[in-house]
């Protein structure tokens, strides 16, 4: 009977994982919806906003269509065949009537605006770019992902703790 | 709670708590705030170039030149929940090729503590205000508004646009002078 609750025990405690992880990525999957956009919380990775945002902010983003892109709003992007989503400030927009529009941006901390940035040959943004607008801010929390991007040892410490603490605590 | 581990662990536990609070209160009470100024532009001096754009795509477009004025008190906006403003006057205006265009001529950072009257006399634009083609000539109806973007200490990001704006026409003809 012993090793039958042992299992048991063993069991559940898997279960409760599971059912963690899938509300985790429920919840994150529920915000990618309601947001619209594909990636609804980012960490400022650069200073080129400062002294609005530093490394390690958090914010908080939408894309709805019914939003429009309008000069002034920070927008989060990503440059085609790169992974690094940046985010800058919009300086020009130039929208047509079907609702195409190309924009220009720029960080709050550069001098110039982005198009050294962009691909080569590439004078503007299109909607596709974009990842979302900021709308909310949080300082300083993202600072645990930056930390474990720059040190992997870090990463790999916090994971082996965790695991040791699962195990270990039997409640 | 009678090893340090453990008094250490539950005081870390509670200013996390703690700081969780009062960055959540910092949001909840300004989220809803009315964040409108009235704002005084003036505009003195417009002329219009046709030059290559140099600064993107190597097309000849139409290049503009404001001289304007700007006085506003924004002491209204900050609260405690406000780390900085961030302030540009932009242009707005329709052309024949694009129904919407918006340029952003010039911005300012003010952080929380700095002076918070502007009054600006005989500014030029910060940026090139480039129109995407040549649409600038003989438009009569620029509009030139001022706006904000809150940036708080937690919470939420708003845009707000001055209540005073001015509207301009461009002239008709371009200028060949290579002086402004």
């Amino acid at each position: 009977m012993q090793c039958c609750a042992f299992v048991l025990q063993l069991y559940y405690q898997v279960l409760n994982f599971g059912m963690i992880v899938s509300s985790a990525l429920m919840i994150w999957k529920g915000l990618m919806v309601v947001t619209g956009s594909e990636s609804p919380i980012v960490v400022v990775l650069s200073g080129s906003m400062e002294p609005a945002f530093h490394r390690g902010d958090l914010l908080f983003l939408t894309n709805r269509v019914e939003d429009p892109i309008r000069v002034g709003e920070i927008v989060v992007f990503r440059i085609e065949g790169r992974e690094i989503p940046i985010v800058h400030r919009v300086l020009k927009i130039h929208e047509k009537e079907n609702g195409d529009i190309k924009f220009l941006t720029k960080g709050d901390n550069n001098a110039v605006d982005d198009r050294g940035l962009y691909k080569q040959g590439q004078h503007w943004l299109e909607k596709k770019d974009v990842v979302g607008r900021a709308r909310g801010f949080v300082p300083y929390i993202g600072i645990v992902t930056i930390l474990m991007n720059d040190y992997p040892k870090f990463k790999y410490a916090v994971l082996f703790m965790l695991g040791l603490f699962v195990l270990v605590h039997r409640e | 709670m009678n090893t340090v581990l453990s008094r250490a662990n539950s005081l870390f536990a509670f200013s996390l708590s703690v700081m969780a609070a009062l960055t959540f209160g910092c949001f909840v009470t300004t989220a809803f705030k009315d964040r409108r100024v009235p704002v005084d532009i003036h505009v003195s001096r417009v002329m219009l170039k046709n030059v290559d754009d140099f600064t993107g795509p190597r097309e000849r477009s139409a290049l503009g030149f404001v001289t304007f004025d700007l006085s506003a008190d924004i002491l209204a906006f900050f609260d405690w929940n406000v780390k900085q403003l961030f302030i540009y006057l932009s242009a707005e205006y329709t052309t024949r090729s694009n129904a919407l265009n918006q340029v952003v001529l010039w911005d300012k950072i003010v952080l929380r503590g700095e002076s918070t009257k502007l009054n600006l006399r005989d500014m030029k634009s910060k940026y090139f205000f480039f129109d995407d083609g040549n649409g600038l000539r003989a438009n009569k109806n620029i509009t030139l508004t001022l706006s904000w973007n809150v940036v708080p200490n937690a919470g939420i990001l708003p845009l707000v646009a001055g209540s005073g704006h001015v509207s301009l026409p461009f002239p008709d003809m371009y200028e060949s002078t290579k002086s402004y």
